[in-house]
This record gives structure tokens, sequence and C-alpha cells, in this order.
């Protein structure tokens, strides 16, 4: 008897954990990038119980897609990181059969992001924005004058201007190849340049300005502008825009900008994608299929700041961030951004290694 | 039983032995052969981010085997800074440790029971909460807007507030706060066996109660001395999460150029020989360590 009890017991226990490993879904996202219900309502819609991790950088997410095996169903790369990684083999090709929500989506934007993967047969856009500078607009009144207006990247990379900041908290996003092209653009040469002068010429830039930088990181500088423990940060538009957010919510005086310099502007496409050995691609496919939802992107639109590429979701997004130049940049400043360029294996290793050096003032 | 092992070649003290040896194979000779060939490959983008050591090519085989990256180490600066910035910050540590330490040890040793275990207790008990949350609760002490600035501000010592977030300073409290119970247990352990008699003779005959610390207890507890400063100077000389957490970009140490290699620069072949110097460079304190005990036990 005892041994039958047992036995079923074990059926019981083996039978769950079939059911957990068939109706699960693994994924890997940036940090502070999804509305708080989004998952939540997957799970409700599909009955796929979803394991969510983040991680706060292209070279990270790159790190371990490369190392193979990573265990996710659903990665969010950067259009430039994704066509390297697609010709390295690392994403299996979308079955568009399963994503008719695909029709929501803005047929531009899609069109512009096929230029890193053709067809868009690998990936879908999740969110797309800007690398600007947010800023606390009473510290750098206080520091460089009332009349200052914010609006070129001199704040970050005239070391005469950086000084006068030093004291308040300057950072820098941890991403060489949205840094260094922005540097170089602001020394008056070509961002998609991959020329070596070039990109000694933008570290030189870098290099002028590091002392004054309190760090390099990519996702700390939200709550640092929002508490105001620094007051100027290069950062991606949505988190300056969150940042913003929570320092309205904490009430605590602390008011944010975000502007998209004159000079122009980095403007990137973060990618659903399936990685190539994905234990679970069906349900992968169906969350994809979830996000396009007109109204769960304007869900998450709503709650992280970042433009989406869904126009059907256009009608329920918030007034105040279609109408954000910050978010949807207006025409006149669409013009003067411009796209990432893709790395091959030498120029990183050029590029990565200018960045060490940068970072640790070698 | 024991003739028809014997006879197949096992004896009693080879069995014993073999657990520890298939222990050290399994989970130190492989991961460092592993870690051996990948330092010697070609990055490349691709899964995995290296180049096989030999491949195929028409039907010849092809070796692709380079000491670039180990050659590269040396070209470049950072990596030697790297290392003699770990070394130093790591020294600094350990005598601070050892002087915020050895008072704390010597007053344990000394106290009553049931005090001491209570105190000991003391020392052990920030193990219970995890060791990533005690470092975060730094950044909410040090940072502009912290505790710290705030009551100096508050109570008028100071006008501005003072940076110490991502500042060496910063690392050095966060270094000397984790690694104190490493300093302190050996210390300790080392104090409490101290003969009493010999405290007593120094007094007897006439010494002064710093000339009996100084000639009497501190060269008796040297070993406790050596065994805690080497639990602490060697593990924070590979230090990642520290000085990660708290230092700046100024802060220059090998445990985060070699996650920097491996994760931002995804260059796994240089990070791999980045480690196999790291290895090599903290075997030397070991072996100092080891023969100053070999001494100390032949006396």
């Amino acid at each position: 008897m005892r041994n039958r009890i047992s036995l079923a017991v074990v059926a019981m226990l083996m039978g769950t954990t079939a059911i957990a490993q068939d109706n699960v879904l693994h994924i890997y996202n940036w940090s502070d990038y999804i509305a708080e219900d989004t998952i939540e309502k997957f799970t409700e819609a599909t009955g796929i119980e979803v394991t969510y991790d983040v991680y706060d950088s292209n070279e990270v997410l790159e790190a371990k897609i490369l190392a193979g095996r990573s265990g996710y169903d659903i990665v969010v790369p950067t259009s430039d990181f994704l066509q390297r990684q697609i010709a390295a083999g690392a994403y299996m090709e979308l079955d568009k059969s399963l994503l008719p929500n695909l029709v929501n989506m803005d047929a531009d934007l899609m069109a512009a992001a096929a230029h890193y993967d053709a067809d868009n047969a690998h990936a879908v856009i999740y969110m797309w924005g800007t690398t600007g500078i947010g800023y606390n607009t009473a510290m750098i009144a206080e520091r460089l004058g009332e009349d200052y207006e914010v609006d070129s990247w001199a704040l970050v990379f005239d070391p005469e201007i950086v000084a006068k900041l030093a004291d308040c908290g300057v950072s820098m996003l941890d991403a060489p190849s949205e840094m260094i092209p922005a540097a170089m653009n602001y020394a008056g040469l070509d961002p998609s340049s991959t020329d070596k002068a070039d990109f000694e010429a933008g570290a030189a830039v870098l290099q002028a300005v590091r002392p004054y930088i309190r760090y390099f990181h990519s996702s700390q500088y939200i709550n640092d502008l929002a508490n105001g423990d620094t007051c100027v940060a290069v950062g991606w538009s949505g988190d300056v825009f969150q940042a913003l957010y929570r320092a309205e919510e904490a009430e605590n005086g602390v008011e944010i900008g975000y502007v998209i310099p004159n000079e122009g502007a980095l403007q990137w496409f973060d990618m659903l994608a399936i990685p190539a050995d994905a234990p679970h691609p069906e349900n992968a496919h169906a969350f994809i299929n979830f996000v396009m939802d007109a109204q769960i992107t304007a869900d998450i639109t709503n709650y992280v700041w970042y433009a989406n590429a869904n126009a059907a979701s256009m009608p329920l997004v918030d007034p105040d961030i279609t109408s954000d130049p910050g978010i949807f940049p207006t025409e006149a400043a669409s013009a003067g951004l411009w796209g990432a360029t893709v790395y091959d294996a030498r120029t990183d290793r050029t590029v990565t290694r200018m960045w060490t050096r940068i970072k640790t003032g070698q | 039983m024991k003739s028809f092992l014997s006879k197949l070649g096992f004896s009693g003290r080879g069995l014993v032995i073999a657990v520890p040896t298939v222990w050290l194979v399994a989970f130190f000779l492989i991961p460092f052969l592993v870690v051996l060939k990948i330092s010697v490959s070609e990055p490349r983008i691709a899964i995995p981010p290296y180049a096989p050591l030999w491949e195929t090519v028409n039907g010849a085989i092809k070796f692709n085997i380079n000491f670039e990256n180990y050659a590269y180490m040396w070209e470049d600066s950072l990596y030697v800074n790297a290392y003699l910035s770990s070394v130093k910050i790591a020294a600094i540590s350990t005598i601070l440790t050892l002087i915020v330490g050895y008072p704390m040890a010597y007053y344990i040793a000394r106290s009553p029971e049931p005090r001491r275990s209570i105190l000991l207790l003391l020392i052990v008990l920030p193990f219970w909460t995890s060791f990533l949350l005690r470092v975060y609760a730094w950044i909410g002490i040090l940072k502009t807007k912290g505790v710290i600035n705030h009551f100096l501000l508050s109570v008028g010592i100071i006008d501005e507030p003072i940076i110490m977030m991502q500042t060496d300073f910063a690392v050095y409290v966060g270094i000397v706060y984790t690694y104190l119970p490493f300093m302190i247990l050996p210390l300790y352990a080392n104090l409490v066996k101290l003969d009493n008699s010999l405290l007593e003779a120094s007094t007897d005959l006439g010494a002064g109660r710093v000339s009996t610390f100084f000639r009497i207890t501190f060269p008796l507890s040297w070993p406790g001395v050596l065994a805690g400063s080497m639990l602490v100077f060697i593990p924070v000389i590979g230090e990642f999460v520290i000085p990660t957490l708290l230092g700046g970009p100024d802060t220059l140490m090998i445990g985060k150029v070699l996650w920097n290699e491996y994760f931002s620069n995804r260059d796994w072949p240089v990070a791999s020989a980045v480690a196999m110097v790291m290895l090599i460079v903290m075997v030397i304190p070991i072996m100092i360590l080891q023969n100053a005990q070999n001494r100390e036990a032949k006396t």
C-alpha cells in the first residue's frame, strides 16, 4: 500500500513538472522596460508561466547569447547587435503565421528596422528611442546660469562646461557603440564612420571630459537622477522619462528634462527575437504576438515612456507621451537622428578597447 | 575483500585519496584546462565566441593556437596597472582590517563567558544577510543624499554634501566592513589560546601593559595575524562586487577588468588570459604563506 502511495506521489510530481516544463517562457529583457501588469496579463491569457530576468547592456546580452544555450526564449537586442548575432546564427526565423498581430505594426518603422534584419525575418520592434541627455533643471541653472539652454552635446562633451557640473554628478552610458559615435558627431565627424582616426577623435573628446564623469553605467542613472544624486546623464529617452516620473511621484522637488541635442542623436530599435536554441519557441511566438496587441503595447509605452512602433496602439497611448518631442521626436529633430552602425569583429575590438581605456582613464 | 581489492591495485589509502583527487580534477584541473585552451584561441563573433584550436581545412588539419592574447596584456598598460592597483587596494585593506579587527578579537578573547559567545555571535551574525544586500545598504549610507550627508548637513558640520560614493574611500569602507570577520575569527582563535601565565610572568618581571602587549601578546599572535591577513588579502585582490557597486571609474581592480573583458568586450580569449595570469600571480602570496607556516611548525 505504502508503495503504491509513494508511486502515485512520484507520478503526480512528474506530471506537474512535465506540465510546468511545457508551459513556461523565459524572457530576458532590459531593466525597467515593461508595464507592471504585462506578464500577469500574458499568463492570464495563455496559462504560460513566465520567468523574467533583466540586463542593462547589449554587451552583456551578447556575451550570454554567444556562449550558447542561454535558456532564454525571448531576448531584446538592439538592432545593430541583432544583425551581428543573426550572422552568428544566434536567432531563429519567425513563423509569421503565428503572429497575426503583425498587421498592427507601423510599416515605415518596420522598414527602417529591416535595414538590420532583411524582411524582418528574425525580429519585431519592441520599443524604440533615442540616446540623448537627461538633466536636473535646477542644478544646471544654478551652475550654468538661468539663461543656459540645454540643447547641445556641449553639456557633456565640452570640458569647460562639464567641469562646472562635476560636483553635482555627470554620468554616461556604459555603451561604447553609442558613446563614441556621439562624441565623433560632436567633433564634427560622421557618427557612422568606422575609420580608426575618427574613433580616435571621438575618444579624445571623451578623454577630455572623463575626469569630471562620476560613473559609466547604463541603469543606475534612473534612480540617481530621480533622487537628485546626479544632475546630468547621457541616457536613453524612456529611462530619463522614468526618472522624471519617479521624481514627480516622490514629490522630492527634483525636476528633470530630456533633450535630443541639436547636433543629432542615435535612434535605436530594440527587437523581440527568439534565440535559435530557445527551449519554448511556440510560447515565445505567443508572447511576441501578445505584445503586438494594440492595448498591451500602449500599456507598456504608457508605463515605460518609450515610443513603440505599433500604429494601432497610438490612439491608446497617453497624449502627453505622443506629444512629447523627447519621446516622439518632431520631424525636424528626426532629420538629425542617425542609425547605429554594425561593426565587424575587428572594428568592435578597436572600439571596445578604446572604451576600456576611456573608462579606466588609462 | 581487502585482498581482492588490493589484487586489483586498490589500497585503502588510495581509495581515501581518490575522493579529493576526483574533486580536484573535476572542479579545478578540467576548468583550468578549458580556460587555458580559450586563452590561446582567437576571438570571433560566433557561438561560442572563439575559434576552435584546430580545424580541418580541405582535409588538412590547421592549428589556431596563438599567444597574442598574452602579448596583448603586456602591450596595454591597463592590465599591469590593474594588477598593481588591486594589490595596493588589497594591502591597504588588509592593514585597515587588522587595525580595526585586532582590538576586537583581543577584547572578545579576554571577555568572560557568556559575553564572549554573544560577541562571537555578533561577529558572525551579518552573514545571515546576503552580502550583496549589505553592500547595497552602504550605498544608502554613503551616497550624496544618503544618511551620513543628511546627518552632517542637518547638524551644520558641513554646508555641501561630501561626495563619498564612486570613490576609493567607499571601496575601502565596503571591503573593511565585509572582510572584518575573516580577520577577527582567526585572530580570536589564536588569542584565546594565549597562556595567562606568560602575561603574569611578564608583569612580574616589571613590564608595563604596553610593553607586555608588544613583546609577548603580539609576537605570540603572529600566526593568527598571518592567517587573518591572507584570508583578507587574497580574496580582496580578485574582488569584483564591492568596487563595481561602490567604486567609480577611477577604481581600477583586476576583477572589474576581467568582468569587462568577458561581458563588455565579449573577448573570451583575452579574459581567459587575464584569468590565467591572475591565478599565477595569486599563487605567489599563497606559497609565501605556506612557507611561513611550515617554518612556524618547525620552530
